[in-house]
């Protein structure tokens, strides 16, 4: 679990370089399923009705078909569409989610078929209860089908390339006519400090007004007493700006 | 020291995108090969973001280009070390005549394993129905099977006609289905270190058991064979396969002896288990269609000795096409498709 409320994955490439994987909460995983399992109810309601009209060869042979159609459908679509789209069937490319291969890798067939076959223990008793609670105990939110193909469901919301606009306003920025102390805070302000700067000013809309301004009054303090810098340079500059000329001068340089 | 974000991103971007289009263009098109050059690029693009992202995961930018960074790098990471398109086309006649029977035999302890428990179980239920006839309630849960074997066999001997008019086709395909759910219940509760599987397979041979000794007992041994074999022959065996992918999955959990993690054990046998479930499935379609078109039919309408006869040519059939098909070049993985 990391700092977010999304659980994560981590995988390390044969580069040495890891990435995350954030897996799909308990919640987005039924309603994936709720959606697919209408999906399939109604998307049968209306071939089985077109299927009828096999009534006019005979009652058996129409017996037949709406008999193991209904079993192929309901057993094969999650198995068709995760095969096809990667990972995907219709209720989890509505809500972002996709199964991934635990390496991070490919999900070859017999995985794809192996985790839905699963279905078959995991929907055990009722409600998925034996696939929910395998999951809740499982540190990688696998139940059964999961953990027998060594997949992972994740969420995959978007991800744009950075919108640097935040950081490079026309506004002057008194740091930059004092490179001592523009030194002395790249110096002083490690990665993980610096990212927290660069959030806060990123998600200054998402705060109410009063939170953002003792936020930015705290965080300006601290940076002030990294800076130690001389007065003119903070001197009619709000906590908000002082902040932002901060991260400016870390991110950017002009 | 932390990255200078404007400079790094405008400095790498075109790569990125570059790499984006790439991997787009791949999933919208799985099988699609790439062109030598392409694959070249491919790699020095995928190399290049890795780098980026290990930069920027050192140096600390902001999360977005991180996150951005990373999701380039795991698609990329999943093209490139993948093997999917190497797995080729699923090609039938490959997969009916290798995978098929060489899958069964790599795996046949497991399906001895099923067999011996559906032999106790046999052997249980044919002994307390023996000792305890009036068992027979709590031991065969089906209705039709409730009376006396000779009253049965002098009621299904007596009709006229054919007793399946109109629904042949329809209770076909129930029993295919039904079939299916339980020899894929009996694979799926491998998961529980095989205990359900063990369950599944005595039970049913426990009902299989009391029925046989049922009839036999009551001197009709031509009925009960010429009504089960025909059917039997295959629908027994295939409940026996699918036993068989759950003591494989159960295998796997337990990892007796072996010093593979888990997840690559499960990982080794789940080729196995699939193709396992699908001749199951397979033979269960055959076995539905007998049982509801062949199995049915009594003397004098069809002689049980056909019946008989038809169940063990069937019989001996599989047991060769399982045994001795495919047998060229060895049944260790790798040597078919195994899809």
């Amino acid at each position: 679990m990391n700092g977010e409320r999304t659980q994560v994955w981590r995988v390390r490439t044969p580069e040495g370089v890891a990435f995350t994987l954030r897996l799909a909460s308990p919640v987005l995983r039924a309603a994936a399923f709720l959606i697919d399992w209408t999906v399939v109810t109604a998307g049968w309601g209306i071939v089985s009705t077109v299927l009828g009209l096999l009534h006019l060869l005979g009652r058996d042979v129409a017996g037949l078909v709406l008999t193991v159609g209904y079993f192929a459908v309901s057993q094969g679509y999650a198995i068709a569409l995760e095969w096809l789209w990667r990972g995907q069937t219709l209720g989890k490319r509505l809500l972002r989610l996709r199964v991934v291969d635990a390496r991070g890798l490919q999900l070859s067939l017999a995985q794809v078929v192996l985790r839905n076959l699963l279905r078959f223990v995991d929907g055990l008793p009722v409600f998925y209860l034996v696939g929910g609670v395998a999951a809740l105990l499982n540190r990688r939110a696998q139940r059964l089908g999961d953990l027998a193909a060594d997949t992972l469901v994740v969420w995959e919301p978007p991800e744009p390339l950075p919108d640097l606009t935040a950081l490079t306003d026309d506004k002057y920025n008194s740091l930059r006519a004092h490179a001592p102390v523009v030194a002395r805070l790249r110096q002083a302000i490690g990665p993980a400090e610096a990212r927290a700067v660069w959030s806060a000013v990123a998600r200054r809309d998402q705060f109410d007004a009063e939170a953002r301004v003792r936020l930015f009054a705290e965080l300006a303090a601290h940076l002030r007493q990294l800076a130690a810098a001389p007065a003119e340079v903070t001197e009619g500059v709000s906590d908000e700006q002082f902040v932002r000329n901060v991260v400016a001068v870390l991110y950017v340089n002009r | 020291m932390i990255v200078n974000l404007e400079q790094f991103v405008a400095r790498e971007r075109p790569g990125w995108e570059r790499l984006e289009a790439m991997l787009r263009r791949l999933a919208e098109d799985p099988w699609r090969s790439l062109p030598w050059e392409e694959v070249r690029e491919l790699e020095r693009l995928y190399q290049r973001a890795a780098a980026d992202l290990a930069r920027l995961s050192t140096y600390a930018a902001e999360p977005e280009a991180r996150r951005y960074l990373e999701n380039l790098v795991a698609r990329g990471h999943a093209e490139i070390h993948s093997t999917r398109r190497q797995e080729g086309r699923w090609r039938p006649r490959e997969w009916f005549l290798r995978t098929i029977p060489r899958t069964f035999r790599r795996q046949v302890r497991a399906f001895w394993l099923a067999a011996a428990i559906t032999a106790a179980g046999c052997a249980f239920g044919g002994a307390a129905l023996a000792l305890d006839p009036e068992a027979k309630g709590a031991l065969v849960t089906f209705d039709h099977l409730q009376g006396s074997p000779t009253e049965r066999v002098a009621r299904e001997e007596a009709v006229q006609g054919d007793p399946l008019r109109d629904r042949k086709a329809r209770f076909s395909g129930w029993l295919m289905t039904h079939n299916t759910r339980v020899a894929l219940t009996a694979m799926a509760l491998g998961m529980s270190w095989g205990i359900g599987t063990l369950v599944i397979l005595f039970y049913n041979g426990v009902i299989l058991g009391a029925v046989a000794v049922d009839y036999l007992l009551a001197g009709q041994p031509a009925f009960l064979f010429g009504w089960l074999l025909p059917h039997g022959a295959v629908e027994i065996p295939a409940i026996l396969v699918g036993g068989q992918a759950g003591f494989v999955l159960a295998g796997a959990l337990l990892g007796r002896g072996r010093r593979q993690r888990l997840a690559a054990r499960l990982r080794a046998v789940a080729p196995d288990v699939v193709t396992l479930c699908a001749t199951a499935a397979l033979m269960l379609v055959w076995a539905g269609i007998v049982e509801a078109f062949l199995s049915q039919y009594h003397e004098p309408v069809l002689p049980y000795a056909v019946k008989i006869g038809f169940g063990t040519v069937e019989l001996v059939a599989l047991a060769w096409y399982l045994a001795r098909v495919g047998r060229e070049g060895g049944d260790a993985r790798g040597t078919e498709v195994a899809r």
